[in-house]
């Protein structure tokens, strides 16, 4: 069924990440380049695809905080959001300071696991 | 010596390369620790986590292609997961380019820097290509892909062997990290209205359309989003230019 495991040669892990990996994200990069050789700087179209390209940004963003991969799916949901909310606003309020916005949210992300943890420890 | 132009293009160069010292480069370098010690929970070797640090680059693709390996499924199924979701880099490629090159830079040479494009690049790009001269752009995005691309592989290298022991409130703080600081800093480096309308709506967006169609939610999210916000942008420019 040429699963990542499927045969036992040397290369085919790498051959398997090869296809799936590289050739899988290198295509739209190159289609990219001929798509963008073709767009003028401040024309419609290009404000267009920018759009775009930031509305799969924040798609992305919002993904990786409701479905996270790793350790941070054990951190409850209501604690992320808390944590990024706060964190922007710290961000905006602080003059648009990226590493406040960082500080922050990182801190109540951590400050609150702590916090549940010794609640659950007494409790 | 005699060409002031070309030492003027090795002084870009390596302006870019410096940006391994700025805050996105540095971010992403803890991000990676954060999927080294994904790679080494799944099982994938180190020869195998570095060669995919340098061959697909785009973190999140990363992070799908172990989910797949780890799901065990056939190499079209790994493909298409991995396609799917890096779509996403078109357009942003096709956001960069015609900031970066001149009437006459080679496509062929755009096409060899396309792969060092992924968010961070194109965030810490975005946010400083005005500053840089046109003519010396590509040579300033070129210093800064290629060395934030291979510290990344020897940074993947060097922590292999300890990054399990990691504690897991550390882990995942640093998997936390990306997604704030993709929220900052696209929303800091965007200049137009129809970006930071787009940024709200693909927030809004990316969460509905994983429950409608989880395969192709980032897609969705981003062209209808992005089309959106280009359409509100226009009709308020229309109505107060009345």
């Amino acid at each position: 069924m040429m699963s990542y495991a499927a045969f036992e040669a040397w290369w085919w892990p790498y051959a398997f990440i090869a296809i799936a990996g590289w050739l899988a994200t290198d295509i739209w990069r190159w289609l990219g380049v001929l798509v963008g050789n073709r767009l003028k700087q401040d024309s419609a179209a290009l404000t267009w695809v920018r759009a775009v390209a930031t509305a799969l940004l924040a798609a992305v963003i919002a993904k990786l905080i409701l479905y996270p991969t790793g350790e941070l799916k054990n951190v409850p949901v209501a604690l992320r959001l808390i944590a990024v909310s706060t964190g922007f606003a710290a961000f905006l309020f602080f003059g648009k300071r990226i590493w406040i916005g960082i500080l922050v949210a990182l801190a109540l992300l951590i400050g609150g696991q702590l916090l549940i943890g010794s609640v659950t420890l007494a409790g | 010596m005699s060409n002031p132009s070309a030492e003027r293009g090795v002084h870009w160069f390596f302006r870019g390369a410096r940006g391994i010292a700025s805050l996105p480069a540095i971010i992403l370098m803890s991000a990676f620790v954060g999927f080294c010690g994904f790679a080494v929970e799944a099982g994938i070797p180190l020869g195998e986590t570095v060669f995919m640090t340098g061959m697909i680059w785009a973190l999140p693709a990363k992070v799908l292609l172990v989910g797949s390996i780890l799901a065990g499924v056939s190499l079209p199924a790994a493909f298409i997961t991995v396609a799917l979701s890096s779509i996403r880099l078109m357009p942003m490629v096709a956001a960069l380019i015609p900031e970066i090159r001149t009437e006459k830079t080679p496509t062929w040479l755009l096409l060899l820097l396309s792969h060092f494009i992924a968010i961070t690049a194109y965030v810490f790009t975005m946010e400083r290509i005005r500053d840089v001269p046109r003519e010396h752009r590509v040579a300033f995005f070129a210093g800064f892909g290629t060395t934030v691309t291979s510290a990344n592989i020897v940074l993947v290298a060097v922590i292999y062997s300890t990054v399990a022991n990691l504690p897991a409130m550390v882990a995942g703080a640093l998997f936390f990290l990306t997604p704030v600081y993709f929220l900052t800093s696209i929303w800091a480096s965007t200049r137009d209205r129809a970006g930071h309308i787009a940024m709200i709506v693909g927030l809004a967006l990316g969460p509905l359309f994983h429950q409608v169609a989880p395969e192709f939610d980032i897609l969705y999210a981003g062209v209808v989003g992005g089309t959106l916000a280009f359409v509100a942008d226009r009709v308020w420019k229309r109505r107060s230019s009345e």
